[in-house]
């Protein structure tokens, strides 16, 4: 047997320091690939580890004065599949086509479809995405997302508006407060494994999503519903094209209700009746006529419950007071023009209160040539009427009205009661409730306050006086004569015992006036002395008698009825007493 | 000589250290690829630990058997071991579109990690016999004529076991023979023949571009894949079982590129620290080589260092991407039963070796 010579070792060592050099280098290149280009690497592997996802944040809901849900978000679910992930693919396709009540082929061409990720139904309720979870099959993805709800339907739906399919507001108040409701969506980023599955052990970060602020508003449901009631009664009855109901807070403008029947859906805002024979173009213009708000986007003549503002004017500059008398001989002559008074025989002799009552023509022509075009041009002015309310809705239409230099006395003349020019429901009622609550111009409004979800930052919302447009007194002049307008006058129809009501009637003729249409309407108030609550009542085309106090008068005076209680307004105990200021 | 009867106990400590550390390691990178596809998180952690298990016993076994008893099967191993990797040629089971595995039953078994052992015995046996005074250039060529047939076998379906053969086998030849000119020619031969080697087929050239710029190339996906693992452990890593890489984004991470998560997951400090143990190991193997009793134990204790050092040079180095990709395991801890059961029966064998230290030994 050989035995190990000097040699042998020697080269076994020089084995060894080879391997220990070559094992030395190797640490070295380590080194510098852990050290060096660590920072590199280790982002590279950060970037291909990392997925993004969105957390979508809750759209801010919409409450009543009351705290009454009116705009809520669902959670509904998206189902997709990855196509990779699929195990079962036959066991898949029967599970959807069973839960999503799905045509089989629909379902199996998507399943089947090679595709990183199929969306195979959207909007699909939260208990089915919760059941389909259940079966746990691999390859079937839910994801949850929120959808805009209207608890109360179509309550208030032109005034709320809706959602799109990206949660963006579309019409309404949806829309005016969309970047308060608007949440900020949150992020997620996680570690996946090589298939792009999330791994749970791993911290991912969170950026959390910041829900869209609650909005609250001034209507009441309570108020609201009532008033959509008596609309939608008057307008079966009177076969109406279309009936608008405000009521507000005359001293501070804040909406109580706001109807424009007929309302829609707003679960359901895309669906027009009798759309099958539309062309696109057809069915979006019926659509946005059914979306379209009377009381703010459609502009009318006022007629006689302008005769509040003429009066106003009239009674500020002193060229007429209430107890002034006049003669009606059933028209007015103007100009090289005879205009008629309503009754042909004509009122004969009476104070200014009286001619209110009687709603006299001539007598509103006469104080409105009194004050001659410069003038009244100017109150029309002072008094905000040829600028846009303010209010927290879109599509607020402008006035229509003459130019001063093209106003002669004619025009004057039909201005005076109402006619020849366009305000919209809404600018009359402000209008009105800015001269009687004292003199101050309000901002019609509906948004109350906005309070984060969680309840712990509150903003109310202000809105400033728009400045005194009408002295106390003239006011208060006009909240009697205008009680005098119910109490036994034309608008007796609205007259509730034991109540203050002031108020004016209106019938105008729409153009062309040999249509034969007719828009009739209510503007009403109490208490006389001290106006809590205004409501302005306009039926468009009724069928039959068209007489504003015949057939708008009662409408407000039922809604009266009901809500006065509600409100707390005061009953007198003795009925007879009347105010006298 | 001096029969000592007390074996090495630093190297076995090392080697149980170094099984013991491959087991957790292995466990913790195979979790997520046996989960995915066994569904079964242990599924190559159990199969190791068999191997270990079993290895163990047969290391125990061997390193208190007298070497000398093997040198009667070095030559009939040898046989039995071209025998088999003939064998895989033909009744192989394909796994990744290697032939390399022959099944017996439920076992499934590589022959090449056999060949190693077979071959370093063969080796030691055939060069410690020669009775002549080696110094001629004959005993080299002999010894490359006699193992040929099992690098050619081998190289067939696993080239880089059969450099890792061919290595041994010049290693064991550059011990017995006490010059260096000659080695120093069969160096830039072997540079040469590589170079012809690699410009014979274009997608061996190709293998070159990859490793100059992975990133580049889709085929550099486990090398670029490796390097984020390693750059993502910095200087004292993710902490064990933190490794995000081998979540399935290097490609079977127990395997080949298993050290590319240790260093994602124990960072520089921990990655140095095991070269360290694997030198240490090294240097024992050194260590029994020269104080061998006879030139027979020492051959083999050399073989099986020069089968170590190769191995886990070159794997760190494929690792690192300082050379070409080419699939060598990490001894010890990369997967693989037949690799763990013939690695401990030479382990057994060194450690045999250990056994028969003379008492004084000045180099």
């Amino acid at each position: 047997m050989l035995r190990t010579k000097t040699y042998h070792k020697k080269k076994i060592l020089v084995v060894f320091l080879g391997c220990a050099a070559v094992l030395f280098f190797l640490m070295g290149r380590l080194g510098y690939l852990m050290i060096f280009k660590s920072e590199y690497y280790s982002e590279k592997a950060q970037e291909l580890h990392e997925r993004e996802r969105d957390i979508k944040a809750a759209r801010g809901r919409i409450f009543d004065a009351n705290g009454v849900l009116l705009a809520d978000n669902e959670t509904v679910c998206t189902i997709s599949v990855i196509h990779n992930q699929i195990k079962e693919p036959e066991k898949v396709i029967e599970m959807l086509t069973k839960e999503l009540e799905l045509p089989e082929e629909t379902v199996r061409k998507r399943v089947e479809k090679y595709s990183s990720i199929e969306r195979i139904k959207t909007n699909v309720p939260k208990e089915v995405g919760d059941r389909i979870r259940e079966y746990n099959y691999a390859g079937v993805k839910v994801d949850e997302d929120f959808k805009r709800y209207y608890p109360l339907g179509s309550l208030a739906s032109k005034v709320l508006g809706f959602t799109g399919a990206d949660n963006q507001g579309i019409i309404g108040l949806e829309t005016v407060y969309d970047s308060v409701l608007q949440g900020q969506n949150g992020k997620i980023l996680t570690l996946t494994d090589a298939r792009g599955v999330e791994l749970e052990d791993e911290g991912e970060t969170r950026l959390e999503a910041i829900p869209g602020k609650d909005l609250y508003l001034s209507i009441d449901v309570n108020i609201q519903k009532y008033a959509e009631q008596a609309a939608y009664q008057v307008l079966e009855q009177k076969q109406a094209d279309s009936v608008e109901i405000i009521l507000m807070n005359p001293q501070n403008g804040e909406i109580l209700a706001m109807v424009n029947a007929p309302e829609f859906d707003l679960n359901d805002p895309f669906t027009v009746e009798g759309s099958e024979n539309m062309t696109s173009e057809e069915l979006q213009d019926a659509r946005n006529q059914m979306w379209r708000n009377g009381c703010i986007n459609d502009t009318y003549e006022p007629g006689s419950t302008f005769k509040i503002i003429t009066a106003a004017a009239g009674l500020e500059e002193g060229v007429v007071t209430p107890s002034d008398s006049f003669y009606c001989p059933g028209y007015k002559i103007v100009d090289d023009r005879r205009i008629r008074c309503h009754k042909i025989a004509g009122h004969g002799a009476e104070s200014f209160v009286e001619a209110t009552r009687n709603s006299c023509n001539p007598v509103f022509i006469e104080v409105g040539l009194r004050l001659g075009v410069d003038r009244f041009y100017d109150y029309f002015q002072q008094f905000g009427l040829l600028q846009k309310t303010g209010i927290d809705l879109p599509g607020e239409a402008s006035t229509i009205m003459h130019k001063k230099e093209n106003m002669g006395n004619v025009e004057l003349a039909t201005c005076a009661f109402g006619q020849s020019f366009q305000i919209t429901p809404l600018q009359l009622i402000t209008t009105v409730s800015s001269l009687i609550n004292g003199g101050r111009r309000i901002t019609p409004h509906f948004g109350v306050k906005i309070q984060t979800n969680d309840q712990t930052q509150t903003k109310i919302l202000q809105y400033e006086d728009q400045g005194r447009i009408l002295s106390e007194s003239t006011s208060e002049t006009l909240r009697y004569i205008l009680e005098q307008v119910v109490d036994g006058g034309s608008g007796k129809n609205a007259y509730i015992e034991g109540y203050h009501i002031g108020g004016k009637t209106a019938t105008s003729e729409t153009l062309p006036r040999s249509a034969n249409k007719y828009i009739s309407s209510f503007l009403g108030f109490a208490p006389a002395s001290d106006p809590q609550v205004i409501g302005l009542c306009v039926i468009h085309n009724p069928q039959g008698v068209y007489y504003g106090g015949t057939i708008a008068a009662p409408v407000m005076k039922d809604i009266f009825a009901n809500i006065f209680p509600y409100l707390g307004i005061e009953r007198d105990e003795i009925a007879e007493e009347s105010s006298q200021h | 000589m001096n029969r000592t009867k007390k074996q090495d106990m630093t190297m076995l400590l090392v080697i149980l250290f170094l099984i013991s550390f491959g087991l957790i390691t292995l466990y913790s990178t195979s979790a997520y690829n046996g989960q995915v596809k066994f569904h079964d998180s242990a599924y190559y952690f159990k199969k190791q630990l068999f191997a270990a298990i079993l290895g163990s016993v047969l290391m125990g076994v061997i390193s208190r058997m007298d070497y000398h008893v093997f040198e009667k099967f070095a030559v009939g191993g040898y046989l039995c071991s071209l025998a088999l990797s003939t064998a895989v040629l033909f009744f192989g089971d394909s796994y990744n579109g290697s032939k390399r595995w022959l099944s017996i039953g439920p076992l499934s078994f590589q022959p090449s990690e056999f060949a190693k052992l077979a071959v370093i015995l063969f080796l030691a046996h055939i060069v410690s016999g020669r009775k002549k005074k080696q110094t001629g250039i004959g005993t080299l060529i002999f010894v490359m004529i006699l193992i040929l047939p099992i690098v050619g076998l081998v190289g067939t379906n696993n080239l880089s076991t059969a450099i890792i053969i061919l290595g041994i086998a010049v290693i064991l030849v550059f011990v017995s023979n006490p010059r260096y000119l000659p080695f120093i020619w069969i160096g830039v031969t072997g540079v040469g023949f590589i170079a012809i080697f690699l410009s014979m087929e274009a997608y061996r050239l190709d293998r070159l571009k990859i490793w100059r710029n992975p990133e580049e190339y889709e085929k550099g996906y486990q090398t670029i894949q490796g390097l984020y693992a390693i750059g993502s452990g910095g200087l004292f890593g993710k902490g064990i079982g933190q490794s995000i890489q081998k979540l399935g984004f290097v490609p079977e991470a127990q395997n080949d590129m298993i050290f590319s998560i240790i260093c994602e997951e124990l960072g520089l400090v921990g990655a140095c620290i095991l070269i360290l143990v694997f030198l240490l190991l090294i240097w024992r193997f050194m260590v029994v080589a020269t104080h061998a009793p006879d030139l027979f134990g020492s051959l083999i204790v050399a073989g099986t260092m020069g089968h170590i050092a190769i191995q886990v040079m070159l794997n760190i180095a494929v690792v690192t991407n300082t050379i070409p990709n080419t699939g060598i395991t990490l001894p010890f801890i990369s997967y693989g039963g037949t690799s763990i059961l013939f690695l401990m029966a030479e382990m057994g064998l060194a450690l045999s070796v250990s056994r028969w230290q003379k008492e004084s030994f000045r180099i």
